[in-house]
């Protein structure tokens, strides 16, 4: 099993790509979870969002502690007080984080000892004339999880984005799968 | 691949949705709602599915989840299949006509978000609502995950339109944990829904005005004892009535829940755990843990909890050494409240009985890892004091 976990703040759709992301992952055959963490919602919280996959059932049905990768939507959240993304992120997992600093920047940031890569997903975005950032991140996590295809992604946007939004998106979920791909970045973590 | 195949039917929806897909395939006829977290999203989805002409359900917006009650009390009486949802303080606020559905033999369904009862005001799920509303009268069912919410309530329709029957019946889904989170499941087709609930025939409708009828009259000490004792009889028919719509659903559906309850790894079980919902979810994945390493550990999951299938129960646990009930909700001044169904079940049926031990868990949302469960078990084997009510994951 994979366990993902989603830092955002409210109103980035850190819930909404974890969904897209276990739809993608179901058509692959995988069982899936998708859910959100719920406190006070406040637009601009920090908020996290939760993933499993799995092979076979999943039966678990209480919060993740140890994720396998942890995905950062906004940088700042780096810097925030009530935050730390490394929390619980098993040593040989993956830190993957929206921003434009090296992995070793956000290695000493961090302290984290395991795999980092990161990504100007906020420029991608920008360069494609999509709104969000989190579609890039979307699509760098299905290249890291490797057997989840951009085509079952776009599948998926097919019911979440209206006809105007959904050609940017597309063009924005490509942009973070090829980030990835652009670094010869693979997951240790598969299905 | 048989996985990818199998799974090429699922849809990844939450469990207020599938709740909300089950309630647009049965189609009722009026639906009166009061919108509350984390039920919210059953109605809301339900509303969105009239909206693009899917069904064509009488939503009613009320004022109140007591006018909700009173609203579907009353298009039952008239007549119609009705639905309604509702979570925590809606129950709270509903409960007084939730009592006179059930006396007066409204066959409605609720489907609810469990949640923690205020106060302090808190949304996250526990059982505190529907064990408030344990002994108004209504059938109560408990769903593990989206798919067992989804058929459930499917099931809920027939129960309670059953002649024999006739009775509300409240259909339990935890709340965020499984309101909120997005599982596969597999849904039926429009037509085998439809097939399955079939048309509502009211055996007395108000709106009959051939047929004359006083409904919701005094009943003073002449007849009031007579009447609860019908609603006696009502719940006590829900269980043949239960027994052989599974059958049914399982030609429909070919998923079956056989019995009352959900047996897991525990015919050979020398440890017996008992919980309701979600967390039996979890608890499955902890036995699994457990027996790899030689612990004869199992699980009793209880899908129905009114009427409590006592003797059934008292069977299916007979043979452990210990039994822990994990309650989500409390009766301050005494225990869980199905410890001491389970406490009875056993005094009642069993001549030599299982050490019984009690624990509080998951009270306004504390989450229940794998860890908190095991160590019931470590407890159980270590052989503690079972005349100590215990709580899991609390600090003191």
């Amino acid at each position: 099993m994979i366990e993902i976990r989603w830092h955002g703040r409210g109103g980035q759709g850190a819930k909404t790509v974890s969904q897209l992301l276990a739809g993608a992952a179901l058509r692959r055959g995988r069982y899936v979870q998708a859910f959100p963490e719920y406190g006070p919602e406040r637009s601009g919280a920090p908020v996290k969002a939760f993933n499993r996959l799995d092979t076979k059932e999943i039966r678990l049905h209480c919060g993740v502690y140890e994720p396998d990768i942890v995905v950062v939507l906004d940088p700042t959240l780096l810097h925030a007080r009530e935050v730390r993304v490394t929390e619980g992120l098993k040593r040989h997992g993956l830190l993957l984080v929206n921003t434009a600093q090296t992995p070793e920047e956000i290695r000493a940031l961090t302290g984290f000892s395991g795999r980092i890569i990161t990504l100007d997903a906020e420029a991608l975005a920008r360069s494609v004339g999509a709104r969000f950032s989190n579609v890039v991140m979307l699509g760098a996590v299905a290249r890291v999880l490797g057997e989840i295809s951009v085509e079952d992604v776009e599948h998926e946007f097919a019911h979440a984005f209206g006809e105007k939004a959904l050609a940017t998106n597309i063009a924005a979920l490509h942009a973070g799968f090829a980030a990835v791909d652009a670094r010869a970045e693979r997951s240790e973590a598969s299905l | 691949m048989r996985v990818a195949t199998e799974q090429k039917r699922l849809t990844l929806i939450t469990g207020a949705e599938a709740a909300a897909h089950a309630m647009r395939q049965i189609n009722p006829d009026v639906v009166p709602v009061y919108p509350i977290t984390p039920q919210t999203p059953i109605i809301e989805t339900f509303a969105q599915f009239i909206a693009d002409g899917q069904c064509d359900t009488e939503i009613i917006n009320v004022e109140s989840e007591h006018s909700a009650m009173s609203a579907a009390v009353g298009a039952s009486c008239a007549g119609a299949r009705v639905m309604t949802a509702t979570s925590s303080q809606g129950l709270a606020l509903m409960l007084e006509i939730v009592y006179i559905a059930a006396s007066m033999r409204c066959p409605i369904v609720i489907a609810v978000g469990s949640r923690a009862l205020s106060g302090p005001i808190n949304i996250h799920c526990d059982h505190s609502d529907s064990m408030m509303a344990r002994d108004a009268g209504c059938v109560q069912i408990f769903a593990e995950n989206a798919q067992e919410a989804y058929d459930l309530m499917i099931i809920a329709q027939r129960l309670a339109e059953d002649r024999r029957v006739l009775v509300p019946v409240m259909v339990m889904q935890d709340g965020f944990t499984i309101t909120h989170s997005a599982e596969p499941v597999a849904l039926l087709p429009d037509e085998s829904v439809r097939e399955f609930v079939g048309q509502y025939e009211p055996l007395y409708p108000l709106l009959d005005t051939d047929r004359p009828t006083t409904q919701g009259p005094f009943a003073l000490p002449d007849y009031y004892f007579e009447l609860k004792r019908q609603q006696v009889d009502a719940l006590e028919a829900a269980r043949t009535v239960w027994l052989e719509l599974q059958e049914r659903f399982a030609e429909t559906s070919g998923r079956r829940y056989e019995g009352f309850f959900e047996e897991y790894k525990l015919s050979d079980a020398e440890y017996a755990l008992v919980i309701l919902s979600s967390t039996a979810g979890t608890a499955k994945v902890v036995i699994d843990r457990l027996r790899r390493k030689g612990v004869k550990v199992g699980l009793l999951k209880p899908w129905l909890f009114r009427p409590f299938p006592a003797e059934e129960i008292a069977q299916a646990l007979a043979h452990a050494h210990a039994i822990a009930v994990l309650d989500r909700a409390i009766s301050f001044g005494s225990w869980g409240p199905m410890y001491l169904e389970i406490s009875a079940a056993l005094g009642r049926y069993l001549h030599e009985k299982p050490v019984l031990y009690n624990y509080i868990y998951g009270l306004g949302g504390r989450d229940t890892p794998p860890e908190s469960i095991a160590s019931v078990v470590t407890d159980m084997q270590n052989e503690l004091d079972p005349r100590v009510l215990r709580y899991l994951g609390l600090r003191e």
